[in-house]
């Protein structure tokens, strides 16, 4: 196994470097580093020759590129054009924030997917599996931002308005409250973010454990485990879910990876200041020096995720394992 | 969910960056349909395609589904004719003005914004635009795909991974920030943010095709036709084609929905469709100032708008899919 | 009828104690399920008796019925079956009984090895750990070394090498006759005293078949539990069986002692089955082969009557053949039994009598 995650982690380079100039030839071509600058009005073409100089725009972009690449790799990722701060501190200090998001969406998305899935395999056809199906159909078909306006208006202002109530049960700007930084003030401010990731995944990965579920049920090993006499509860988990999980988990672990577009949008509707918010501000600044380690980095995540997956599934499924 | 080989994975992961385990179920699902009659019970002459339909029918949802959107595609057909108002009216008009900021009523059913613009109006144009992207991002990303799929699927080899290390690379950013960036420096006109999403759409359904095609290159009825001197051409057009009809249009149906979800959420995040082009997508982004506020219900409709149409397009897809190929577990 | 008649003949010799006591009844079992086009009835009216130590085979086409007859005595059916009549095993009535009380007898006094041991076998947990569960799940008292004593001397026992190692490794890492080795390990662990072999050989080579079969063999000598062996192939059954029930579209068509049904047997069916079984050791170029005309039928839209006779030679239409189901008779011996109208006609063919000749 170990020379498995060698030979992809060695693979995964070529293919980080060839996405890097995919991506830095793709930001170079749409976003101009300089449009800020032109943008205010500013005539002053001295000014813009001095800047397009400075920071190296006029050279060939091929040069431009090994330039950048040969300081991205140093860690040397500038300063953002906007705020002037280092870029790769920024980043730092963000992904903190945004690791948070990502780890209780996923682990919340998990537990209530996985439940919902199980239920509605072995409760196939009842009332709650209908609902439960319905339910995901809403879920895959809501544009996730519009799940985030809707909780905020439905949970924060339509209860402070109907009860009266001095603060909002839950809070929908930020990681914690100007003044209290206890750990309930954290959860209020968590949950509508998590939720707002989660709605999706959780849709997805119940239909699909149901699916699975379904599946494994039907299969013939569990037909001798029950004619074995093993009782239905331990035939359910220890021999039908142990199964069902397999597919399912590189699913999550896939889609962990393109989470990052979700967190875009979250932590611009729910001012958490994370890399989606990040990302967010630099487009529309035109800083490209954020943008690129952004994407970067995001594509490093994304390969590393990839790999975990597989790691898992060989780790579950014996008959990869040993292949 | 048999067991998967790499393939699989890539093929779902493709799918699931784009965002829709459907279409990942559809990646490694696309088992060609075969004519079968279930043991021992006499099977009644029928064609494929009334055996198709009858399937289909069946399902009361995807009926209800396919109907709704029809309906909502000739409300867009007939938006002039429907619209109890102009979309534009004169801004500056004290008559329009006084309408400004009233809730859902008789005279306007969803509502009316601060500048006093009819909301019902509004949300039937922009379902316009919105229905128009969703379906020419389906037709283009499906024609695309299928074509290069098809392709590398049929000819093998160096073509073929190729399309499979081309598809690899692109997921490893994600889709949203590359349309977002491209979305902002589109200036945001109908045709560029098509063209932008069917970039990404035309992907899952290449390896879809790709998939199909692999797997009947091997059947033997290929074989006979190579055999009897079919040009590749030949053989993929009569062959082939009709084979994958099923995944091609379960998919395209899917992705019709996952457009409209892309487009307004990047015309939410301003980098999609510029106003003045309603869409509901940025319409949401003007009026999401109004949470919190009286004016909250300028964010319901265009949203239902969107949930309403997403939600037939995949009840569809989904009776869609039984319908080709009734042995996917449900 | 001369014994060399036949390519294969029963040759399992009678215990010296003959059959042991009664321990399994079941009398008059159905089975129906609903499906798209209507109630399919995989089993109708099926009864036979099974007595310690003897083999009884089940034989029959694919759709005959075995299978489900065999999962109706464990209760291992889908919850929308309907199952009515009666399976005594010990004078305790089986069918419908709650899963509680049959949890303690699947597995521990009736057990069953299935057809494809590949998917029979859980993939991600360890051969001996389900051998083991097997155990564990009806003595939960026992520990942990004693069980895995137990594991490894139950796979020597059916002849598997290097049992220690083997124990440790995944169903995928044995080869196709060890994982059927290992499911019968797997079903013989507590002892049962009835063993049912839901087509055991079925998935395997022929010269693996035979290891097989000789477990099988052995594990009886040992154990003296019954056996129901399903199969469909009469080779199988001449080397095992004592007894033998041929099935037919849900129904029984005849049961009796292997020597009878092989040499004398009173059905159509049978016959026809006999019958189609290739001679190599004859020197006739110009005889066919021969098969029963006709498809196993919709167990929908059973045929009225007789459900064989769309495809009997001897049938006699319409009356009665098409219009009365004939009931389960014998003629001399009142072991052997058959439901066919003209049992005595076909008793006094033989299967070479059935088979075409070229250019007749």
């Amino acid at each position: 196994m170990l020379t498995f995650v060698v030979r992809r982690l060695l693979y995964s380079i070529p293919v980080l470097l060839i996405a890097s100039v995919l991506v830095f030839f793709f930001v170079r071509e749409t976003t101009d580093p300089l449009a800020r600058l032109k943008g205010s009005g500013n005539r002053d073409l001295t000014l813009i020759q001095r800047e397009t100089h400075r920071l190296g725009l006029d050279k060939p972009l091929t040069t431009q590129y090994g330039r950048w690449l040969k300081d991205f790799v140093r860690f040397k990722w500038g300063d953002s054009l906007v705020s002037g701060r280092r870029v790769s501190t920024d980043i730092r200090d963000k992904l903190r924030n945004t690791l948070q998001l990502i780890f209780w969406g996923i682990v919340a998305s998990a537990i209530i997917a996985i439940a919902i899935g199980v239920y509605s395999a072995v409760r196939q056809y009842s009332a709650l599996d209908y609902t439960f199906t319905g339910l995901s159909f809403v879920g895959l078909s809501m544009p996730p931002f519009w799940f985030g306006l809707i909780a905020i208006q439905l949970l924060i202002f339509v209860p402070k308005e109907t009860f009266h109530l001095q603060h909002p049960l839950l809070y929908s700007v930020g990681i914690h409250s100007a003044t209290n930084h206890g750990t309930l003030d954290y959860v209020r401010h968590l949950i509508l973010p998590v939720a707002t990731l989660s709605v999706q995944l959780v849709a997805g990965w119940s239909r699909y454990q149901r699916a699975s579920m379904l599946d494994v049920m039907s299969a013939d090993y569990i037909r001798t485990a029950r004619a074995k006499g093993v009782p239905r509860r331990v035939v359910l988990f220890k021999h039908a879910l142990r199964n069902a999980l397999i597919p399912l988990t590189t699913i999550m672990a896939i889609d962990i990876g393109s989470l990052f577009g979700g967190l875009i949008i979250t932590e611009t509707i729910f001012g958490w200041p994370g890399m989606g918010k990040l990302f967010f501000d630099a487009i529309n600044n035109g800083d490209t020096n954020v943008l690129l380690p952004w994407l970067m980095v995001t594509a490093g995540f994304i390969v590393v995720f990839n790999l975990l997956a597989d790691l898992l599934y060989g780790v579950l499924d014996p008959r990869i394992r040993l292949a | 969910m048999k067991a998967r080989s790499r393939e699989d994975l890539s093929s779902g992961r493709a799918a699931a960056a784009v965002g829709s385990a459907a279409l990942a179920e559809l990646a490694h699902d696309h088992a060609p349909i075969e004519a079968g009659a279930v043991a021992g019970v006499e099977p009644e002459a029928r064609s494929q395609w009334q055996l198709f339909w009858r399937r289909f029918l069946r399902h009361r949802l995807a009926v209800v589904a396919g109907g709704t959107l029809i309906l909502l595609y000739l409300a867009a057909l007939f938006a002039h004719q429907i619209a109890p108002y102009t979309l534009n009216p004169n801004l500056g008009d004290p008559k329009v003005l006084l309408q400004a900021r009233h809730g859902p009523s008789l005279h306007h059913w969803f509502g009316t914004d601060e500048l006093g613009r009819d909301q019902f109006t509004r949300v039937l144009f922009a379902g316009r635009i919105s229905l128009v992207v969703g379906l020419s991002v389906a037709l283009v990303s499906t024609t695309f795909g299928t074509i290069v799929g098809g392709l590398a699927g049929y000819v093998g080899g160096l073509a073929d991974n190729f399309l499979m290390r081309v598809t690899d690379l692109v997921l490893v950013v994600p889709a949203l920030a590359i349309l977002s960036i491209a979305g902002k420096a589109s200036h945001g006109s109908v045709v560029t943010i098509v063209l932008i999403l069917s970039v990404l759409f035309w992907m899952p359904i290449a390896r879809v095709v790709r998939g199909v095609f692999l797997s009947l290159k091997e059947k033997e009825f290929v074989e006979a036709a190579r055999a009897s001197g079919a040009s590749g051409f030949r053989i993929m057009l009569r062959h082939m084609l009709p084979n994958s009809i099923g995944p091609i249009t379960v998919n395209a149906t899917l992705v019709v929905g996952l457009a409209i979800i892309a487009e307004s959420t990047l015309s939410f995040l301003g980098f999609g469709i510029q106003p003045p082009t309603v869409t509901w997508g940025n319409m949401l982004a003007q009026s999401e100032g109004s949470v919190g506020t009286p004016t909250a219900y300028l964010i319901y409709f265009p949203g239902l708008a969107i949930l309403i149409t997403v939600l037939a397009v995949n009840y569809l897809g989904d009776g869609l899919r039984d319908a080709f190929d009734p042995q996917s577990t449900r | 009828m001369a014994d060399e008649d036949l390519p294969i003949s029963p040759t399992r010799p009678r215990p010296p104690s003959g059959r042991g006591d009664l321990i399994l009844t079941v009398e008059d079992l159905h089975v129906s399920f609903p499906a798209e086009q209507g109630v399919v009835k995989a089993v109708d009216g099926v009864s036979f008796e099974v007595c310690e130590n003897e083999v009884l085979g089940v034989v029959g086409e694919s759709g005959s019925g075995k299978t489900v007859t065999a999962l109706a005595m464990l209760g291992l059916l889908p919850r929308t079956a309907k199952l009515s009549g009666s399976v005594r095993f010990r004078d305790q009535e089986l069918l419908n009984l709650e899963e509680k009380e049959l949890r303690l007898v699947r597995g521990a006094e009736i057990a069953m090895v299935f057809q494809d041991a590949l998917a029979a076998l859980n993939p991600v947990y360890k051969v001996g750990s389900q051998i083991g569960e097997a155990i564990k799940v009806h003595h939960p008292e026992i520990h942990r070394h004693e069980l895995r004593e137990r594991v490894v001397g139950l796979l020597d026992l059916v002849g598997i090498p290097n049992p220690a190692d083997r124990a440790d490794q995944y169903p995928h890492e044995y080869s196709g006759g060890m994982r059927q080795r290992a499911m019968i390990a797997m079903a013989i662990c507590n002892d049962p005293d009835v063993l049912i072999a839901d087509e055991p050989t079925t998935a395997l080579d022929v010269t693996i078949q035979a290891q097989v079969l000789e477990v099988m063999e052995r594990i009886q000598d040992r154990t003296s539990s019954a056996i129901i062996l399903i199969t469909h192939d009469l080779g199988v059954v001449a080397g095992l069986a004592d007894r033998v029930l041929v099935m037919y579209a849900g129904r029984p068509a005849e049961l009796g002692d292997v020597e009878t049904i092989f040499y004398r047997s009173e059905h159509p069916y049978t016959l026809g089955l006999l019958a189609s079984l290739p001679r190599l050791d004859q020197d006739e170029p110009d005889v066919r082969l021969h098969r029963i005309k006709g498809q196993p039928p919709s167990l929908v839209f059973v045929p009225p009557g007789c459900p064989f006779h769309p495809r009997c030679d001897f049938a006699r239409l319409p009356e009665p053949c098409a219009t009365q189901i004939p009931e389960l008779r014998s003629l001399d011996d009142p072991s052997h039994v058959a439901a066919c109208h003209f049992s005595e006609e076909v008793r006094e063919k033989k299967p070479e009598d059935l088979r075409p000749v070229v250019g007749s």
